[in-house]
């Protein structure tokens, strides 16, 4: 179905291609997997599939790509529509039309294929996805997993015998994820469909992948079954992990063969303890008292009182829309609140100026590019001493504690995502706040950076602030939460200890609680710790 | 007799409510041009959707009553004592002899006043038609029944449309993150913290957009050769252009005549030409188009009906569409101006009901707010 012949992909102004001699083969009805850190050439690879690269993005592609016998060099992605049928990062940026029913149709449309055949195919697609009730909604007003499922439907419909997916459970909470997997491998079983899939969290796909394909980011590429290649690359889902722990061959990969393997390591973590998490110990550093936030009708926050402690880290999880995002941002004072009061360091942030309120919360928000509208990074650092009254050179300080290799002189739209991540913090860290808010800060992020995130998050707590992050990385909670918050419909419907509150849930439980059930492990670190051995 | 609920065809709206501004600009008569507003809002209340378009309307009349309002201040603040029935007399402003014939209050007369009603009470009225189809009709799906020669300029509207939206979710969100960095600067300053992130984040989505909409066959050239295209392309503007000079060559009398008639025939033909070969190459097809339908045309024909109605008063019975002023008497209502009235509002029964919604699962918060935030 994909043939890469001698493949290499050189972007204008970089002295070393991206992609460098790559040939492979996806035969029909793979589900491949493509992984590799961020900037390894992933997005690159996906877009030379249907020839975007270099038709679109411009660039220089030596050797040939055969698409069902198409050469794509003399074919651009719209000729390849019929075959490839392509959905990226974010649905919502590629969307055409406005209602779910037009945009299923949108391709068809441009594909000429007859009336009745295309009315039919709606029918079928709105079924196949689970989302015929949806048929007549404005695309704006869907949850992202509805988005994203009605975006591969809409290339579903133009009968693509291969489907390129682009991180397509990024911004989705693990249940909306599952759903997309779920519909994604259903077209790979029942029709044959070839698909090939980018996705950072490599827990949420493994067990679904014939096949993985792994960039390790120097223009090769490490072509095998998913056992085998995890079995060596240097990044890996937990249950990898613990498979290396454990020394378990083959390597399981989904839950259920890897419960089976860890009988011996469940017996002999019965006598340890597992290691508990810092409570409530610090003072408490923001009292909320019946908080609530509503857009017109809609009731987003629903009354929530909440203590944040000093040196603890609360995560706060829930489905998408479920108000996790107006909980921050009315904490901070910048975002509306309708009722309650909030009281951090003794003043309420939203009495005070901007200014001062940041000086008590910091609040990095879901785009942090928003924030970022200088030319450098230098100026950038420099606005931010500025604004926080604080002495020359006192962002470039902390940021470079928080990442390495961001040149002063780089624009800010030109770092990596987990480098413009530490920038925001940077900034947000220069005035200094007792109480920093992250929301949904690991979108975007490689097991490499969110390790390294994880570590700046714990420095944050130890140095004493109160952090909350709001996240639906289950592993990430896992990894750095002392406590868990659970919100739905803007009620607060869990809240306590991590282990308590993921233990619990089949759908929010870590990959290594699942296994480790129900002794009440939550990562490889701990379980490596207990085993004195060092974590991979 | 009860109609199957459906979306009625655009045009079909457009017409009717084309047909009513037509009635109302030929005539100052104030009951008249209040029974053509209220047949409009009537089957606007009937017929319209539950889709955000149609809740422009509400607008729109407010925008009318804005003109009325602004109409009557002019004649007020501008000299309105041209009459026998003097209301009330202002304090008059003496302004230097530069402005002679311009006079600054002073006396306020009742004719004065009417006519300032009158007048900006047809140019309300005409609004609020246009208003009327605007909530009535998808004005995308409009874009969707162009001819297939113009396929890709119609596309290049909507996503322009679409993009309105986007950028005002942006600038909120943006401005409301600006506060995190604690708001600094005002005015002028605070500008490029708004402004960049804001066009950095539209630059980024029209790119997603443009490798979406090219990855999904936009634009696929199929089988026609580029020189027809070209042709087929060239034919259609030349055409409209032709169509446009035309019409205005019609309307204003000043114009030779040469420029009239011929030029809007020589357009026409030009753009069916082009129109006709585009459709030859079958390389798109529509998806549910609109079709036209009884009652589309029984719409269309109420309101042209009623514009034919009214012009036709307007050449054999003046008087009873333009109420006199001097001397001032009570406005008239003849029958031919309440049948047409009546067959206005007639689209609030004859044309079929809107398709229910069926209930679904609340919107995400994120889409709320924005909804909440555009409107």
């Amino acid at each position: 179905m994909i043939r890469f012949e001698r493949v290499s992909v050189t972007y204008p102004d970089t002295h070393r291609p991206v992609l460098a001699d790559l040939s492979f083969t996806i035969s029909e009805g793979e589900l491949c997997l493509l992984a590799g850190g961020t900037g390894a050439g992933k997005s690159t690879l996906l877009r030379a599939v249907n020839g975007l690269v270099p038709h679109f993005t411009g660039g220089t592609l030596h050797g040939r790509v055969l698409v069902e016998g198409r050469d794509t060099r003399t074919h651009p992605p719209r000729e390849l529509a019929d075959v490839v049928g392509v959905v990226g990062q974010d649905p919502l940026n590629g969307f055409v039309t406005d209602t779910v029913e037009e945009e299923l149709a949108y391709t068809m449309e441009q594909l000429a294929i007859p009336a009745p055949v295309m009315r039919k195919r709606v029918e079928e697609t709105l079924d196949l996805l689970g989302i015929a009730d949806l048929r007549h909604r404005p695309l704006r007003t869907l949850s992202g997993g509805q988005q994203q499922r009605v975006a591969i439907g809409a290339v579903l419909t133009a009968h693509p015998r291969i489907l390129v997916l682009d991180e397509p459970t990024s911004a989705l909470d693990p249940t909306a994820a599952e759903d997309v997997l779920a519909a994604i491998t259903r077209l790979v079983h029942d029709l044959g469909v070839t698909a090939l899939v980018a996705e950072h969290r490599l827990e949420r796909v493994v067990h679904y992948a014939d096949r993985i394909l792994f960039l390790p980011g120097d223009g090769t590429l490490h072509d095998g079954p998913p056992a085998q290649i995890l079995a060596t690359t240097p990044i890996a889902p937990p249950i990898v992990e613990l498979g290396r722990l454990a020394g378990w061959h083959p390597l399981p990969l989904s839950v259920r063969d890897a419960r089976r393997a860890a009988g011996p390591l469940r017996d002999s973590l019965r006598e340890q303890a597992s290691p508990a998490r810092a409570t409530t110990n610090g003072s408490v550093a923001v009292r909320a008292r019946g908080v609530v936030v509503r857009y017109g009708q809609l009731v987003a926050v629903a009354g929530v009182d909440l203590d944040l402690h000093a040196g603890q880290v609360v995560a706060l999880m829930g489905r998408n829309g479920s108000g996790k995002s107006s909980l921050l941002w009315a904490l901070q004072g910048s975002g509306p609140r309708t009722a309650g009061t909030v009281t951090v360091a003794g003043i309420d942030p939203a009495a005070v100026t901007p200014a001062k309120a940041r000086a008590v919360v910091g609040l990095v928000p879901q785009t942090p590019a928003d924030l970022l509208y200088h030319d450098t990074v230098a100026v950038e650092c420099a606005a931010a001493d500025r604004e926080a009254r604080r002495p020359d050179g006192s962002c470039a300080a902390l940021l470079a504690t928080l990442a390495e290799g961001i040149e002063p002189g780089q624009h800010p739209r030109d770092l990596s995502e987990g480098q413009r991540l530490a920038l925001v913090l940077a900034i947000q860290l220069t005035a200094a706040p007792g109480v920093i808010l992250l929301d949904e800060p690991t979108r975007g992020l490689d097991y490499t950076a969110k390790h390294r995130f994880a570590g700046i998050v714990r420095g944050m707590a130890a140095r004493g602030a109160a952090v909350v992050v709001a996240t639906h990385d289950v592993e990430l909670v896992a990894t750095v939460a002392d406590r868990v918050i659970f919100l739905a419909d803007g009620d607060m419907v869990a809240d306590g200890p991590t282990a308590d509150v993921m233990v619990a849930s089949p759908a929010f439980a870590p990959q290594v609680a699942k296994i480790l059930a129900p002794q009440r492990w939550l990562t490889v670190a701990d379980v490596a710790q207990a085993l004195r051995k060092v974590p991979p | 007799m009860r109609q199957l609920p459906r979306v009625l065809h655009p045009g079909a709206w457009w017409l009717w409510a084309l047909g009513l501004a037509t009635a109302a600009s030929r005539t100052t008569n104030p009951i008249v041009l209040t029974l053509i507003a209220a047949a409009a809002a009537l089957v606007v209340a009937r017929r319209r959707s539950a889709a955000p378009w149609a809740l422009a309307f509400r607008l729109y009349v407010i925008l009318g009553a804005v003109i009325i309002a602004s109409r009557l201040l002019f004649r007020i603040i501008f000299g309105g004592g041209g009459g026998a029935h003097l209301l009330f007399t202002l304090p008059e402003v003496p302004l230097p002899e530069v402005a002679a014939g311009i006079r600054l209050f002073g006396p306020v007369a009742a004719e004065e006043l009417l006519a300032g009603l009158y007048d900006g009470l047809r140019l309300a009225t005409m609004l609020v038609c246009l208003g009327a189809a605007n909530a009535l009709a998808n004005p995308k799906r409009l874009l969707k029944a162009v001819p297939a020669a113009l396929y890709e300029a119609g596309t290049a509207v909507v996503v322009a449309l679409s993009v309105a939206p986007q950028l005002a979710e942006s600038v909120l969100r943006v401005a409301r993150a600006r506060r995190l960095r604690g708001g600094a600067g005002r005015g002028l300053r605070a500008l490029p913290a708004i402004l960049l992130p804001v066009l950095a984040d539209a630059l980024d989505r029209s790119l997603a957009l443009a490798a979406a909409m090219d990855s999904r066959g936009y634009a696929r050239a199929g089988a026609t050769p580029s020189r027809i295209r070209a042709v087929t392309g060239a034919l259609v503007v030349a055409g409209l252009l032709g169509v446009c000079v035309g019409v205005y060559g019609l309307l204003d009398a000043t114009t030779p005549r040469l420029i009239g008639l011929p030029v809007l025939a020589a357009g026409l033909a030009a753009a069916a030409a082009g129109v006709a070969l585009g459709a030859r190459r079958v390389a798109r097809t529509r998806y549910r188009p609109d079709r036209w339908r009884a009652a589309e045309n029984t719409v269309a024909g109420c309101g042209i009906g009623a514009g034919a109605l009214l012009y036709l008063t307007a050449t054999v019975d003046p008087a009873a569409l333009y109420p006199s002023l001097y001397p001032l008497a009570w406005p008239q209502l003849t029958v031919v101006p309440t049948l047409a009235a009546l067959l206005a509002a007639a689209p609030a029964w004859l044309a079929p009901p809107p398709p229910v919604e069926r209930p679904t699962t609340p919107a995400t918060v994120d889409s709320r707010r924005t909804a909440e935030a555009v409107r």
